[in-house]
């Protein structure tokens, strides 16, 4: 009984840089999981009146709530982005290896930037205009 | 012969197609995610966040309000399977295991939860 086969863990496959972007589908999802218990509790907040909300507000603009709204934003892009890839697989398109490369730097690429675009336009919206932002 | 019920013979014995549940539901939550994030996201760029007024006053249109349930109920949903499939992966104690998956689906039921209520709030008072 102890001796039926097992699949082979990971060790045994040559690092691929597509092996990391998988991985990081799965901690960018649990990531914006915490981020969408952020997401409500500023709902919360703004339903509990302007002192709540503006207590909300102070913490989320003090600096490591910035830090962390930056990354739950790339979680979130990353996640999003590489979601999207994986439901073309899902279709049975993009699976060869040359494919699923091109489309996994694509994705980084595509996370990186709407990120920075995100992150720039949030922090116009969120302080009171300092000029920063469009 | 026996009296037992073809139903009766079959019932926990294999597919009734309900093994791809979980997966096929993650799916539909995803692309049902695709437009509702998108839409919030970049609505809610263009808002003044710092304002209490004008985000209270935003979130309250009937048009802004249901998409935005829509939205948590989605997300909650989407994030507990998504949580769960880590959590089975990962976790190899039975009883770490168990305990983790309640704690993951009371958290976003809570959530969710809250988060329909103070839309709700915005829209309703």
């Amino acid at each position: 009984m102890n001796q039926r086969p097992l699949s082979p863990h990971l060790g045994v496959y040559k690092f691929m840089y597509t092996m990391s972007l998988s991985i990081l589908h799965r901690i960018t999802g649990l990531a914006a999981s915490v981020g969408f218990l952020a997401f409500v509790w500023w709902l919360m907040a703004l339903a509990s009146g302007p002192g709540a909300y503006e207590s909300a507000l102070r913490v989320l603009t003090s600096p490591v709530a910035k830090l962390l709204l930056v990354g739950f934003t790339f979680s979130f892009v990353y996640h999003f982005c590489n979601g999207i890839r994986h439901l073309v697989w899902d279709t049975g398109r993009g699976l060869e290896r040359a494919q699923a490369r091109r489309s996994g730097a694509l994705v980084v690429i595509a996370a990186l930037l709407i990120t920075a675009l995100v992150v720039w336009l949030g922090c116009a919206a969120l302080v009171p205009s300092t000029g920063a932002g469009p | 012969m026996s009296l037992r019920s073809p139903l009766g013979r079959v019932l926990g014995f294999g597919s009734a197609k309900e093994g791809v549940g979980h997966w096929w539901v993650q799916r539909v939550t995803a692309v049902a995610l695709i437009p509702l994030t998108l839409w919030f996201v970049i609505a809610l760029l263009g808002k003044p966040l710092h304002s209490y007024e004008a985000m209270r006053g935003w979130l309250g249109q009937p048009w802004v309000a249901v998409p935005t349930i829509l939205l948590i109920i989605t997300l909650a949903w989407h994030s507990k399977l998504g949580v769960q499939v880590v959590v089975e992966d990962y976790v190899h104690g039975k009883a770490s295991k168990t305990t983790l998956l309640l704690l993951s689906i009371f958290v976003h039921v809570a959530a969710a939860v809250a988060g329909v209520f103070a839309v709700l709030i915005l829209a309703l008072s």
